[in-house]
């Protein structure tokens, strides 16, 4: 049977970006070395907006870079060719920074792979934590994240579909099936 | 896409693809680490029957940019010193499993047959009079950045069109995406079948965005085509004086190797408005794209 629900509405989507901007400031003693990478597509947003958070709420600029890691997957092989995206690095670089990796959706953890691939070409991080919106589960490398927005338990025949004002008009997270 | 063998082959919305793609790789040449695993495990071939110094070097940057492995197969010291035909030397890459091959070869439509008798993607890099589309699409890639956009421009290609494979992909791509393309140079060197002519080159510099001068290619040379190389270089020359009557903004190109002093000034060639050494750093970007689009997903 078909059916799609929401799972997270604009409000709590906008009350998850907040509570992921004060865990950063908290867990990493006030963000001082602190630089946000939005994964593209819907990372470099959510990136962005927590980057604007944490200046209301301490007044303090973190640098955001955007990091697109087509060019870096394993599955390059078994699908037609993708278009590449931009990766523009923070102002200041990352090296002997503490990177914190946003994406939306954190699911098999290949996109981390490759997203800790593609950081490293970049430079060298002192760390590197990870904030995704969602975990919906189904890990197949051994990878977590360090601030979770929701986690949303899922069967893999379900889709997590995200989207954000800034690409899609709306801030919305759906829970779908096709069977 | 399966093979790139003509600049005619792509449409607008192919060939923007290409220069968006290589927009987004040349950030990789500025970095430390210029190199990206996507091409891993790949195997390109340097199929190379004509000298060639940076076409070849570009192409093998580009694909060790994105990991593949490169062969470099040039005519002189290889079996086709001792007579091998292209189709056996093909069937020799197809048994080393060559996902792509690049190929220079003096004759024009070798990389066409070339793309019959092997199973990977073929490059051309130059067939004898036909075409270069790298070349063409380095030279748009070239334009676009300089100029903003490449829709409505004004490009003079000016020299040895006739025996120029750099002017025949360049008149097909910039067609393509939208620029007013005029061939100028002496009545011997333009075949008005391509497009265009015009046979004075001070009638054409005041109207240019872009002006593209060729070398003189006497090794193809095998008739007089004019007078003498002063006549030349004083009628279809790209001097100091004219680059002055030239709009503000228009920008000169040139694909190499250069005869400094017969189609260009030392003056000419080493202005901030020569695009020269751009085009070369560009090219890396360009063919990366290329190889990332013909080799990087499923085929």
């Amino acid at each position: 049977m078909p059916y799609a629900q929401i799972v997270l509405s604009e409000s709590d989507v906008h009350r998850i970006v907040d509570r992921i901007a004060h865990q950063i400031l908290e867990k990493t003693q006030g963000a001082q070395d602190v630089v946000l990478m939005g994964i593209a597509t819907r990372g470099v947003p959510l990136a962005r907006r927590l980057a604007e958070r944490i200046l209301a709420f301490e007044g303090l600029a973190l640098p955001v870079g955007t990091l697109d890691i087509t060019l870096y997957r394993d599955d390059l092989r078994q699908k037609a060719v993708r278009a590449i995206g931009r990766t523009e690095e923070p102002a200041g670089g990352v090296d002997s920074r503490r990177v914190v990796l946003v994406d939306d959706v954190l699911f098999s953890g290949r996109t981390i792979r490759a997203a800790l691939d593609a950081l490293s070409d970049l430079g060298r991080p002192s760390a590197v934590q990870l904030a995704v919106l969602v975990d919906r589960g189904h890990r197949q490398l051994p990878i977590r994240a360090d601030y979770v927005g929701k986690n949303i338990p899922t069967a893999l025949t379900e889709q997590v579909k995200v989207r954000l004002a800034e690409i899609d008009g709306v801030d919305e997270i759906r829970l779908e099936s096709s069977v | 896409m399966r093979h790139l063998l003509s600049a005619g082959d792509l449409d607008a919305a192919q060939a923007t693809e290409i220069l968006d793609i290589a927009a987004n790789l040349a950030a990789v040449s500025g970095r430390e680490i210029k190199k990206l695993p996507t091409l891993r495990g790949r195997t390109v071939v340097n199929l190379f029957y004509e000298d060639s110094t940076r076409t070849r070097i570009s192409f093998e940057a580009a694909a060790k940019r994105l990991s593949a492995d490169v062969i470099n197969f040039s005519a002189k010291g290889s079996s086709v010193a001792k007579g091998e035909s292209l189709k056996d030397t093909a069937w020799t890459l197809q048994a080393m499993g060559a996902d792509a091959v690049v190929i220079r070869h003096p004759a024009s439509g070798a990389p066409h047959r070339l793309a019959h008798w092997v199973d990977g993607s073929v490059l051309n890099a130059g067939d004898g009079t036909h075409e270069h589309p790298t070349q063409a699409l380095l030279d748009a890639y070239t334009i676009r950045q300089r100029m903003g956009k490449i829709d409505g421009l004004r490009v003079s290609i000016v020299g040895d069109v006739l025996h120029s494979r750099v002017a025949r992909s360049n008149v097909l791509l910039l067609q393509t995406l939208g620029a007013k393309v005029t061939l100028v140079g002496p009545p011997t060197l333009v075949p008005p079948s391509l497009g265009e002519t015009n046979y004075d080159l001070d009638d054409v510099l005041p109207e240019s965005d872009v002006v593209m001068m060729l070398r003189v290619q006497r090794e193809r040379m095998n008739d007089s085509y004019f007078p003498s190389a002063r006549e030349y270089s004083r009628r279809y020359g790209l001097d100091g004086a004219r680059l002055r009557r030239m709009p503000e903004h228009a920008i000169v190109m040139h694909p190499g190797p250069m005869n400094r002093g017969m189609e260009i000034t030392p003056e000419v060639a080493d202005s901030p408005r020569s695009t020269i050494v751009e085009q070369v750093t560009n090219g890396v970007s360009v063919r990366m794209a290329c190889l990332y689009l013909l080799l990087g997903g499923k085929l």
